[in-house]
């Protein structure tokens, strides 16, 4: 460290974005890219699985990015990022050698200490996929922690299935259960057809030993928490990652506020025991 | 060999149903196997039967005009196909294809009406099980036309 990056560190400023430069990018989705971006700051690199970054881009604008990439000794920075406005659509246009600004991390993370010795069920839906990517990772490094893994990911179609590759690498692994289910499919897909809360009967778990992780678009945690919670799951032991429009990521300006929580402060993960009678307030 | 009776009370479908009613179900199945490509039935044909699915997976297809049928459901091991037998006119919405090599009981709809007829009780123990399946395929149904995973809108 210089001594340059060790006063940088001491008087960090976490509304102050530093500095990082794409390093590669990689078309994931028609409208999906991952970015992978150096920094200097060691700061960033000590994300735990499920936080986030906010991604400033000068004159555009700030928009809150999970990290997707592996947490253990990351040397750079990994965001999956979907176009779907101003901000995340210029970010998907960023190419090697332009730089942007990253706050960070923020926010809490999924249990993934809390899961040790029981059975974890993850379970992903479209886009949300990425903010597991990380918690995955680590259950796969550290396989024998835990007792039976089973990813069940939902998609649109099969032309929307977000990492593919990792998907069929960890699918041959004998140790982890990978069920991928699609919304529509053509006559050469031979997967399974249907939504992802149909997958949960099939996966091996002891409901009242299982730590479930599960991200998606809300209506489709709202269900698949109630799917794991009929199925015996606890509710405390349920986590979902929330979304909502985050601002200063500081649990300063409220933008984020959901009820009475904050989610870039007390989320974005979070037990489906503190707020499964926020989900279906229609205000909220 | 296992009996027909015991297959069907051991299928998930028809879990802690009395023998009795297994019995009775038992008397109107026969076991079949499709190979993988092979019609369980047609659109438009009648619905004169439906499957306990106990090997395979078998997918339900829609004839889109001028595009290649689409796919909206499948179904594996533990499940049933076909609920149209239950309902008039009795006659398939769908197409339904195997996958792979799949092995189910066929059930004969005429015969399993006519004893619901005759024993309210078989009837009723059937309905417990075909309508929250019908709802949970109906609620399935309103997830995928949502489209959760589309674009949000900006």
């Amino acid at each position: 460290m210089t001594v340059l990056d060790a006063v940088s560190e001491a008087v960090r400023d976490p509304m102050v974005p530093t500095m990082a430069r794409v390093l590669r990018r990689r078309r994931e989705l028609a409208d999906t890219w991952t970015l992978e971006l150096e920094t200097a700051d060691r700061a960033l690199l000590g994300f735990g699985p499920g936080q986030f970054n906010m991604l400033y881009l000068p004159g555009v604008g700030e928009v809150a990015i999970s990290v997707s990439g592996d947490p253990a000794g990351a040397r750079h920075l990994v965001h999956t990022i979907r176009d779907v406005g101003k901000v995340s659509g210029a970010l998907t246009r960023l190419q090697p050698g332009m730089s942007l600004g990253v706050r960070g991390p923020f926010g809490s993370t999924w249990p993934v200490e809390a899961a040790v010795g029981r059975d974890v069920l993850v379970v992903a839906g479209g886009l949300g996929l990425a903010p597991l990517r990380p918690a995955i990772y680590r259950l796969l490094a550290e396989r024998g922690r835990f007792g039976r893994i089973a990813l069940l990911y939902g998609t649109r179609s099969p032309t929307d299935i977000l990492y593919p590759r990792e998907l069929e690498r960890w699918r041959r692994r004998l140790d982890v259960q990978i069920e991928v289910t699609v919304d529509h499919a053509g006559l050469d897909w031979h997967g399974h057809i249907g939504v992802v809360t149909h997958l949960i009967p099939r996966a091996a778990f002891d409901p009242a030993r299982t730590v479930a992780l599960v991200c998606g678009p809300e209506v489709m945690m709202r269900f698949a928490a109630l799917a794991l919670h009929d199925a015996g799951v606890p509710d405390h032991a349920i986590h979902l990652s929330m979304e909502r429009n985050m601002k200063c990521a500081l649990g300063h300006c409220g933008r984020c506020q959901f009820g009475p929580m904050l989610v870039c402060r007390d989320g974005p993960v979070v037990s489906y025991e503190r707020i499964a009678h926020l989900l279906a307030v229609k205000e909220l | 060999m296992e009996r027909l009776d015991e297959i069907i009370g051991q299928h998930p479908f028809f879990r802690d149903l009395e023998p009795s009613c297994c019995a009775m179900i038992a008397g109107c199945g026969r076991n079949v196997r499709f190979d993988a490509g092979q019609y369980l039935f047609h659109e438009g044909d009648p619905a004169d039967r439906f499957y306990l699915i106990r090997h395979g997976r078998v997918a339900f297809e829609i004839t889109v005009p001028g595009r290649e049928p689409a796919r909206f459901l499948t179904l594996d091991e533990g499940q049933i196909a076909g609920v149209s037998w239950l309902v008039p006119p009795y006659r398939w919405n769908y197409d339904a294809k195997a996958l792979e090599l799949t092995r189910a009981i066929a059930l004969d709809a005429k015969c399993l009406r006519g004893k619901c007829e005759e024993d309210h009780h078989l009837g009723y123990e059937l309905m417990k099980r075909f309508v929250p399946e019908l709802v949970r395929r109906l609620h399935a149904t309103r997830m995928q036309m949502l489209d959760v995973y589309g674009k949000p809108a900006a």
